[in-house]
């Protein structure tokens, strides 16, 4: 056993050597890139919706309503997928991204029925993100509670 | 007694069985690879008018039968036995694809490897004088295995460096106890070999031992040199698993570089942006009865060792942390009986 561990490890040694290194420099560059702009298009959103009247606290919700929806359309045409091959985090951490996260794999899985397939595989990916988000603001806010009370 | 065994591992045949016709069917980017000219069939449209690429994946296992047998002048009543293998979650494409051709079947998983242990199967079943016509088929599709192992196609993901393309493909031989070559005079089956990788997305690291053992004992089994072959080809190790496996026989003291290819690496141009190169079973298979057995019965190659190597991993075990195992399985290729 001690022998295959060795083993193992100078196996891993080996592999590692030719693994190719990740073009670090340029992920991050892409991302910052498209990221950004996705937020300029969402600042675009708001700051119309905050001149025709709205408080920037009202105009977050028909924003966020455009921004899901610019996502799904452009996985829908199947664009989401090229853009986020380059842009990688600049793309997935906006919420185009979770949008894109629910509607490609309802795509996908449609073959498999509308119950079976598009809707219970819908959140295979954002299905985590969602349980985890939830739960953290709920310990967050039981902190803040017990805190300020 | 096994009087045809020899070594460890290796069969050797009496009487060599001869593949005497192939087809191959390969879908629209691998149509526009440096291989293109080889294939028998391009696909346009990767989902062949089938309204699920699972039933695609089974038209294209179907066409490379009917394309080989045609080839060989023969029907699918002439065929003793279909061996039959691919990706998919209980093989439903060699089983649905079977269910058209009403022939005894034999279905086989071995990932990408498939296409070799079919051929050692057949091979062993002919010159056992079990049978005389045996077609074998093995097929992959890149939109198939996406949704079964990784992510839905539309999602916006990186991939690493170190992954590999599944092709989409299907490749049948058709072997025959009654044929004037290409012969297969020997098999090497491999043993399951893990050396603990876990990266399902580095797929050529976890199958370099594999296929490094199989190599060194074919070689010590059957007492050939390296001057013995005109070319060893494996299956898809691909650029990483390359580099690592070449590095593996080096410190076994042996240096097969110049005579090394990889059907992973010939299937694309660089330019493909599959990263490491191609993988799946259908990858061995279309390379193997496009390009290669062009190749031997030109004359260019005499007698070649191809390898196909398979990665033994399911979504399961690399959910659960599983390392992942992998097999490589040799078969000679010769003009020679």
């Amino acid at each position: 056993m001690e022998k295959d561990i060795k083993k193992q490890q100078e196996y891993k040694d080996i592999a590692q050597k030719y693994e190719p290194k990740p073009t670090l420099l340029k992920n991050v560059l892409w991302a910052f890139v498209v990221g950004g702009l996705i937020c300029d298009v969402g600042q675009f959103f708001l700051n119309l919706f905050v001149k025709r009247g709205m408080t920037p606290e009202q105009a977050g919700t028909p924003v966020a309503i455009i921004m899901v929806f610019l996502g799904s359309f452009l996985t829908g045409i199947g664009i989401y997928d090229d853009i986020g091959r380059f842009a990688g985090a600049g793309s997935v951490v906006p919420i185009t991204g979770f949008a894109n996260s629910i509607v490609s794999p309802a795509m996908e899985f449609k073959r498999e029925g509308f119950v079976f397939g598009v809707a219970s595989r819908m959140f295979n990916i954002a299905g985590p993100v969602i349980v985890y988000g939830v739960g953290t603001s709920i310990i967050v806010g039981l902190i803040y509670y017990f805190l300020k009370g | 007694m096994a009087i045809k065994k020899i070594g460890s591992q290796t069969v050797k045949f009496a009487n060599p069985p001869s593949i005497i016709s192939s087809g191959t069917i390969v879908g629209p980017k691998e149509g526009q690879g440096p291989l293109k000219d080889y294939f028998d069939m391009i696909l346009t449209d990767d989902t062949y008018g089938e309204k699920s690429w699972e039933k695609a994946e089974c038209k294209m296992f179907q066409d490379s039968v009917n394309l080989a047998l045609k080839k060989a002048s023969l029907n699918i009543s002439d065929i003793d036995y279909l061996i039959g293998g691919d990706l998919l979650n209980q093989i439903i494409t060699s089983s649905f694809a079977a269910r058209q051709f009403n022939v005894p079947t034999f279905g086989l998983y071995g990932a990408c490897s498939t296409m070799a242990e079919g051929l050692s199967i057949a091979s062993m079943l002919i010159d056992g004088g079990f049978a005389d016509y045996i077609v074998v088929t093995t097929s992959s599709h890149f939109s198939t295995a996406e949704r079964q192992y990784r992510f839905p196609l539309e999602q916006g993901v990186q991939r690493p460096f170190t992954s590999q393309w599944t092709v989409t493909g299907s490749g049948s031989s058709v072997l025959s106890s009654n044929g004037t070559g290409p012969y297969i005079t020997h098999v090497t089956t491999g043993k399951v070999v893990d050396l603990g990788m876990k990266d399902a997305n580095n797929m050529g690291a976890a199958m370099a031992p594999a296929a490094a053992d199989t190599i060194l004992t074919h070689f010590n089994d059957t007492g050939f040199t390296i001057d013995d072959y005109d070319l060893i080809i494996t299956g898809d190790m691909a650029r990483v698993g390359k580099s690592i496996l070449m590095e593996l026989l080096r410190k076994e003291y042996m240096n097969i570089e110049d005579k090394y290819k990889d059907c992973g690496i010939e299937i694309y141009d660089e330019s493909q942006d599959v990263h490491s190169g191609g993988s799946g079973a259908g990858c061995s298979a279309v390379v193997l009865n496009g390009w290669l057995l062009q190749q031997i019965k030109s004359g260019i190659y005499n007698r070649v060792l191809f390898i196909a190597t398979g990665a033994l991993l399911s979504p399961t075990s690399t959910q659960q942390g599983e390392s992942i195992p992998g097999i490589a399985h040799a078969v000679t290729i010769s003009n020679y009986a």
